[in-house]
């Protein structure tokens, strides 16, 4: 499933080229049971300037490419009522240009120098990354630090409204006008109170958009876009002496914010019960979500979260793969996924019915599913792919110096400190089948949750509308 | 310098006077040195006695391997009648191979964690893998076994038969499907290959047997008629002993020859509404016909199309999104296949601005077929040279670069002249280029959206005749 991807700014023909796999040097995975995968690591330096920028470098010389990816501490997660959806508007003005880089050169001196870039928001941070030719290392934090430190002075009206058009169009596309688009966002205010800021989703709410000013603008880039409320991590073909030269020079001189932003302390989910909703959607077939509760990310039972997810429906090898999809053919795909963010998480579970198949099939296959997983377990063999899987997909996505980049920046935000893939790893390599099972019902059997159908327009006989079997 | 903020007068403890003369250390883009040559890695190339070609790519810094499987027969060669075999035949090899059933596989390979894909487009049918090192031997066990040894088993045949149909349903809920499938069939026709879907029709996949499966598997995976890429951490006398292991009982045969097929003639240029009932946007593909990918003018087409839609600030994405906030994004791209393809512009477009966005897509088509500036056509070219390493960083990226020449015989030796192709490219080149493949008096203009709120508007540009046309694009019996 998509939900947890970020809302970005990329569009079809922007968009970078995921580099799948690995050539990237330096990452060491597994290689033999002598060498287990907890001796991975990313070899890093890092140090902060005197305004308070964390600076972080990964050296790889193997292509002559170079990334810059700059995280600041602020998401959706951030926003206030009646201005959902602004920390991904602001990201999409940032590329807008700023006091010495006029409207549209940002974009077309990278390209010119043979660079992409884009951006990306979630519920808790906010990120920007160039990816080029090793020489264009100083063009990319030359552009960056100008946005950080001197984007308001030609910020105006023309630009944000320029921009809430494009991300109305996103919207768009992304939710509107895509079957299903607009199911998560209906759960989400269920699950959490009104005044917590994940009850509404990261691109926002139209009129939100609409109500957007210059003055909240310039409010939220004083407040968030700070090199004290920030961190860039450089990774690919470059010196080291070099890159710190030009990064002092460039972003020594951007003010800090004396006043640092505390996040929001937010009120707990305030799902007790059940609740069963329904949907009508322009789609051919029903689809079933249940979401429930989860945890904060890098808590205690994240990692069991994702293995329990992973077992119970992540793949063609998963338990509800092979009932549902497989053996009886009930259900055209299904999903599980533990969404664990910041300040809270979330489980969920989809499920699209056959034609003819009426969700409360999918429903009760499902529960006997979880039911099982609750008093009988998982086996050894299921958690092992799990801890295969987890292994090979991290290393996978550290294949780029992008995204090693992003990794090392991630790592830094979450947990405090770039050098934690060895610890990520330790988290899901200590996992036990009995870990998993207890999650399974703490979180999960036996929990309040909310079950919504989206049906065809005018066909809300194929609701799901008796709850409680679990 | 930075406006006097109120976090500043705030501060009384900090040095404001530092804050309040911030300067930037430059207020010019700095200088840039000399871009690095790219050292493509070496490529070898062998011929096993079956037929079989390798692609060798030693790549020792890390310890995986990318093999690609290429068959260089596709959905092209799907029958009459019979639209959707080529990517059903793929689906089917890893529902089941050797001694595993589908099950059995997909466990295996989720315990592995390795990655095993298959897949078809118009022109090649492809299995890929991905494995660590130290999982080879196991990986290229199970890639030779859904190669040389599915086992079709009708059951699992009936199954996925039963998710096309489910899946082509589903197409209904998606104005860009729409728009896709009926751009190709109105502007090649059903008859051609290019008019239909890989994933073929409803009406076709109803007459699917499992006995067409096996026979397209039979008539085209032959290792005459392949080539298996190998990059990564592998020596190349390790890599033909291994290709030599999995593949090499792997049987030749002739096989058969396709009728070439006629593009038809392009017509006066027209647009065509396809409903799709309360979209918020319409869905955009303007084209006609193209190339093909030997075509002679190749680097003045990538750097015209790059221009015109294939990069962030290229025509149709500066005027569509960041000029006029219609869309979240708009491009072109020509699909060079072995005969002529598609030459496609495209852009999800808000609903109430489909009328205005045409008239800026025209302006644009038009408008590449004039001299292009200088600074432009340079900082095209460059986008597109300097650009070129991203492109070979990972083995699967460097995978990909040869695969993707596999289907049109085009030589190892074009990966390393794209730079002296694309820097040979002068303006009238492409000003020729865009004149002689982009003709706005013969295009085909198609719409999937709401067609009561745009069709009138469509209608009042007097732009091209309006026609309605059903999902499939065939002549729509509504009035």
């Amino acid at each position: 499933m998509s939900i947890w991807q970020p809302v970005g700014r990329a569009t079809a023909v922007a968009l970078l080229t995921p580099a799948l796999l690995m050539s990237a040097a330096r990452l060491l995975p597994a290689q033999s049971p002598k060498a287990p995968a907890s001796a991975s690591r990313i070899p890093f330096e890092k140090f902060t300037l005197p305004n308070g920028l964390e600076v972080i470098l990964h050296v790889d010389r193997s292509v002559p490419i170079v990334t810059v990816n700059s995280w600041y501490k602020v998401g959706s997660g951030d926003e206030k009522p009646g201005r959902t959806g602004f920390a991904h508007l602001f990201e999409h003005v940032m590329f807008m240009g700023s006091q010495h880089v006029p409207v549209g050169k940002f974009d077309e001196w990278l390209e010119a120098a043979g660079a992409n870039n884009n951006g990306s928001t979630t519920f808790d941070r906010t990120n920007y990354y160039e990816t080029g030719p090793s020489n264009a290392l100083p063009l990319m934090l030359w552009l960056d630090a100008d946005r950080m430190g001197w984007l308001l002075p030609t910020m105006d009206k023309p630009k944000l409204d320029l921009q809430r058009d494009v991300v109305k169009n996103e919207r768009r596309q992304s939710y509107d006008n895509v079957p299903y688009g607009r199911a998560y966002e209906t759960m989400l205010p269920v699950l959490f109170p009104s005044t917590h800021p994940y009850s509404w989703p990261v691109i926002g709410s139209m009129a939100d958009l609409g109500a957007a000013s210059v003055e909240d603008v310039s409010e939220f880039f004083r407040k968030y876009y700070a090199p004290n409320n920030a961190s860039i991590a450089i990774a690919g073909d470059f010196n080291a002496d070099s890159a710190k030269v030009w990064v002092r020079k460039y972003f020594n001189s951007v003010p800090r914010n004396p006043d640092a932003p505390v996040r929001p302390t937010v009120p707990p989910p305030r799902l007790t019960r059940d609740t069963i909703m329904t949907m009508e959607d322009r789609v051919q077939l029903p689809r079933l979500y249940f979401m429930w509760h989860g945890v904060k990310t890098f808590s205690a039972d994240d990692a069991a979260l994702d293995a329990l997810t992973d077992i119970v429906a992540g793949g063609k090898s998963s338990r509800l793969y092979r009932t549902m999809v497989y053996e009886k053919q009930i259900a055209q795909d299904v999903g599980m996924n533990n969404g664990a963010s910041k300040l809270d998480g979330l489980l969920l579970l989809s499920a699209t019915a056959k034609p003819g198949v009426h969700p409360k099939q999918l429903a009760a296959e499902i529960d006997a599913a979880l039911r099982d997983v609750a008093q009988n377990g998982v086996t050894e063999r299921e958690l092992t792919r799990v801890k295969n899987g987890v292994r090979a997909s991290l290393l996978d996505e550290l294949s780029s110096v992008l995204g090693k980049a992003d990794r090392l920046n991630y790592y830094n935000y979450f947990v405090g400190t770039p050098d934690y893939l060895e610890q990520d790893l330790a988290r899901y390599e200590r996992l036990t089948v009995a870990d998993v099972q207890r999650v399974a019902k703490q979180y999960v059997v036996g929990r309040p949750r909310i079950t919504m159908t989206v049906v065809p327009e005018g066909k809300t006989d194929l609701a799901f509308t008796a709850g409680g079997s679990h | 310098m930075r406006r006097l903020s109120m976090a500043v007068i705030g501060a009384c403890l900090t040095p404001t006077v530092a804050q309040a003369q911030a300067k930037p250390a430059s207020t010019v883009p700095p200088t840039l040195s000399a871009p690095k040559p790219l050292t493509l890695p070496q490529m070898v190339e062998r011929t096993l006695p079956n037929g079989l070609r390798l692609v060798i790519v030693p790549q020792r810094e890390l310890p995986v391997v990318d093999a690609t499987l290429v068959v260089r027969s596709g959905s092209e060669a799907d029958p009459r009648g019979k639209a959707g075999l080529a990517t059903l035949t793929a689906n089917m090899l890893d529902e089941g191979a050797g001694n595993r059933d589908a099950l059995g596989l997909a466990e295996q390979i989720g315990y592995l964690a390795i990655r095993l894909g298959t897949g078809a487009t118009f022109e090649q049918s492809s299995v890929s893998l991905h494995t660590t090192r130290a999982t080879l031997d196991s990986a290229l066990a199970l890639m030779a076994d859904v190669v040389l040894r599915p086992t079709f088993a009708e059951k699992e045949f009936a199954r996925l038969k039963n998710d096309r149909l489910t899946s082509l349903l589903q197409e209904a809920d998606r104005g860009p499907a729409l728009a896709d499938r009926a751009f190709n069939a109105i502007l090649f026709g059903e008859d051609h290959p290019y008019g239909r879907s890989t994933s073929g029709t409803r009406e076709d996949a109803e007459t699917l047997t499992r006995d067409d499966v096996v026979q397209f598997w039979k008539s085209w995976y032959r290792p005459n008629n392949a080539t298996l890429v190998i990059v990564g951490d592998i020596t190349i006398a390790d890599a033909v002993a291994r290709a030599t292991t999995a593949f090499g009982a792997w049987d030749r045969a002739s096989l058969p020859v396709l009728a070439k097929n006629t593009p038809p003639a392009a017509s006066a240029t027209r647009i065509y509404v396809i409903d799709k009932p309360k979209a918020p946007q319409t869905s955009f593909r303007i084209g006609g016909i193209g190339v093909a990918r030997s075509t002679k003018d190749y680097y003045p087409l990538m750097v015209m199309n790059t221009a015109l839609g294939a990069s962030f600030t290229s025509r149709l994405n500066n005027n569509l999104r960041e000029t006029k906030g219609y869309t979240y994004g708009a491009g072109s791209g020509f699909a060079m296949r072995r005969e002529p393809g598609a030459f496609t512009a495209r852009a999800e477009i808000v609903a109430e601005k489909t009328d205005s966005a045409l008239i800026e897509f025209m302006k644009e088509l038009n408008g590449i077929r004039t001299p292009m500036p200088a600074a432009e056509l340079a900082k095209t070219k460059r986008y597109l040279q300097l650009g070129y390493a991203e492109r070979f960083e990972s083995t699967g990226d460097i995978a990909s670069q040869i695969a993707a020449l596999v289907p049109y015989g085009v030589p190892l030796t074009a990966l390393g002249t794209f730079n002296r192709g694309i820097g040979a490219v002068t303006a009238a080149d492409v000003q020729r280029a865009a004149t002689q493949y982009l003709d706005p008096s013969k295009l085909a203009i198609v719409v999937a959206g709401d067609r009561a709120s745009i069709e009138p508007a469509l209608k009042a540009l007097k732009l091209a005749p309006v026609e309605v046309r059903d999902a499939k694009g065939r002549a729509a019996i509504t009035p």
